[in-house]
């Protein structure tokens, strides 16, 4: 039987009324690359939070390569080996790109070790040319694939990305769909996104979440044509 | 970067050596060591403020607590060298304390500026009421709001009858200030202090690499103490008096004001901005026209108003718009990362 690397059983998460998150089993192999879709408001979001530690469930627990991680820091998830890019941008803006992964890559190596994999990332997601510049002065695009190194330097197993295209002109995406590819060779992948082409370019099995739970699991082909699927999510563009 | 480190370790000794020659040539050497003495105390708020991301409007207690720490044990001990250690460590360990209940209490900044401040003022209360005879620490009495006078002051280690005065102790402090500042120069160029500063941009990215914020800060806010703790002991030998004053707000005040003054974000402006500001502060304390807060006040105001990042990360824009142009390819710089291609196209 292959590993699983992450689960959650019965995972919820209340808001005084309003429970974003309810009841949700979830199961994922090593080395897959899972997408979570729904429209906005869905839950992903908060799915994402509780299993990351930035928010802690109500109720529910959270497995790890069979690790029970509920309610744990961020830190220590992220110790784990966990790679994170929340929904909102993080990085650090008054500091260079050569530092901003630095940092990150310093946390799993010694100092020198650290020197390398920098390099080594810096070159992997092509920042070269950027590598002095401040954060706070590159352009979405870039600072997004700068996030990407953060979460790639720390050479994680399993790796979680709140909509990691939005945002991104047509090149941009193009360019993460390689990175994602590269990354998955090593590590499992789960990624929230509203952008379908993208979806169908990375991803096999998708999971649909609609009012704090998962509506529907399986191939992005069967998933799209789903009638119910259609109704919820994507009719809400037509 | 190794290398770095020595150069800048070459470079502070000798500015701190000329400085020591120099100084006195100008002002009397009484003067310069409460001015280097209170360098270092803007330092120490200069570093986990401008550097680990922590305002704390407590920084005087820290120093008290070294000043009072000193006094209790010189009297008790009869000797400067255990006292002055104690003089840091005291102020280390009580900050250690309050940082972990506050970092991992999980506070907001705004909490954590009102506690540093309540803990300030109930420091200085406790202190002022201890005037009765009952309130003795082994042979030193507290003194209440007369504070406590006549101990031992600083004498040559392992020899408890060769005092270090005048001249002498201005070189002692000086001294111990360039070390502090190599010290603080070494800690920013290692990992620890490169990830203070990782901290101080963003918290949250921060954790989410990995990192323990809450043990980071608390240990942060411990080496400020510390060195905070360290001038405060100097101060007591200084003035070979320690009086309530020490922990008041006025003077947790004062060492803010220091750091926006000369800069955030740089050794230098803490230093420079405390040093200055508080010979501005001897020089109208000669004359009666002028009130000396009254000024204060005014140059924060000037400051924030016309230049507020503070004069030496000023200078340095100037500097790299200036005469760093000509010279484009200083010395320590990295070589260029090259430029690769993609891994899938
Ligand atoms: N901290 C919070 N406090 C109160 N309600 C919240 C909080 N966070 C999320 N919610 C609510 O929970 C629900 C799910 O939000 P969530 O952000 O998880 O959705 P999402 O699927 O990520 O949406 P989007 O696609 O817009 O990012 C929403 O109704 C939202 O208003
Ligand atoms: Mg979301």
């Amino acid at each position: 039987m292959a590993e699983i690397a992450l689960e959650t059983h019965g995972l919820t998460m209340r808001f005084g009324g309003v429970v974003a998150a309810d009841r949700v089993d979830f199961r994922l192999q090593a080395r897959e690359l899972r997408c979570l879709i729904g429209p906005n408001g869905a839950g992903k979001s908060t799915f994402f939070k509780c299993i990351t530690g930035l928010q802690s469930p109500s109720e529910g627990e959270v497995w790890m390569r069979g690790i029970e991680t509920t309610g744990w820091m961020p830190h220590q998830v992220a110790s784990l080996g966990v790679g994170i890019k929340t929904q909102t941008p993080n990085v650090l803006d008054s500091l260079s790109v050569h530092e901003n992964v630095w940092l990150a890559a310093r946390r799993f190596h010694g100092a020198r070790e650290a020197d390398r994999k920098t390099r080594e990332v810096i070159d992997l997601l092509d920042l070269g040319a950027i590598a002095k510049d401040g954060l706070g002065r590159l352009a979405h695009g870039e600072r997004q694939r700068v996030e990407l190194g953060l979460v790639a330097a720390g050479d994680p197993w399993l790796i979680l990305l709140d909509e990691p295209a939005a945002g991104l002109g047509a090149e941009d995406v193009e360019r993460l769909t390689g990175i994602i590819r590269e990354l998955n060779r090593q590590a499992t992948l789960v990624i929230v996104e509203h952008d379908m082409q993208f979806i169908r370019s990375i991803a096999e099995t998708v999971t649909v979440f609609h009012q704090g739970k998962v509506l529907m699991e399986g191939h992005v082909d069967r998933v799209m044509s789903d009638p119910v699927v259609r109704n919820v999510y994507l009719g809400r563009k037509a | 970067m190794p290398g770095g480190l020595t150069r800048d370790a070459v470079t502070i000794a000798l500015v701190t050596g000329v400085l020591i020659w120099v100084l006195p040539l100008i002002v009397g050497t009484y003067t310069l060591t409460v001015l280097a003495i209170y360098g270092m105390l803007g330092l120490s708020l200069g570093l986990i403020w401008g550097f680990g991301g922590i305002l704390c409007f407590g920084q005087a207690a820290f120093f008290g607590l070294g000043a009072y720490a000193y006094a209790i044990f010189a009297i008790n001990i009869g000797e400067s060298t255990v006292p002055m250690i104690l003089a840091v460590l005291v102020p280390a360990v009580f900050a250690a304390l309050l940082g972990a209940m506050m970092f991992y209490g999980r506070l907001g900044d705004v909490y954590l500026g009102v506690i540093t401040l309540v803990v300030t003022l109930i420091l200085y209360k406790v202190v002022n009421s201890t005037a009765g005879p009952q309130y003795v620490i082994g042979n030193a009495r507290l003194g209440g709001f007369n504070g406590i006078p006549g101990f031992p002051t600083l004498n040559v280690p392992g020899t408890p009858d060769a005092y270090i005065w005048g001249d002498r102790y201005f070189h002692v402090c000086a001294v111990l200030l360039g070390l502090v500042y190599m010290l603080v120069t070494a800690l920013l160029r290692s990992s620890f202090g490169r990830i203070a500063v990782g901290i101080r941009e963003n918290e949250t990215r921060m954790s989410l690499m990995g990192y323990d914020v809450r043990a980071r800060k608390t240990a942060m806010f411990a080496i400020g103490a510390g060195i905070a703790g360290l001038a405060g002991g100097l101060f007591a030998n200084w003035a070979e008096i320690v009086t309530p004053s020490l922990f008041s707000l006025g003077q947790s005040a004062e060492i803010i004001i220091w750091c926006i003054v000369g800069g955030l974000g740089t050794r230098l402006g803490p230093v420079l901005g405390a040093a200055g500001l508080a010979y501005l502060k001897f020089l109208l304390g000669q004359q009666a026209v002028i009130d000396n807060a009254l000024v204060t006040g005014l140059v924060l105001v000037l400051f924030v108003l016309f230049l507020p990042k503070g004069v030496v990360p000023a200078l340095s824009d100037l500097w790299s718009a200036g005469i760093g142009r000509i010279r484009p390819g200083r010395i320590g710089r990295r070589r260029q990362p090259r430029r690769r291609g993609w891994p899938n196209g």
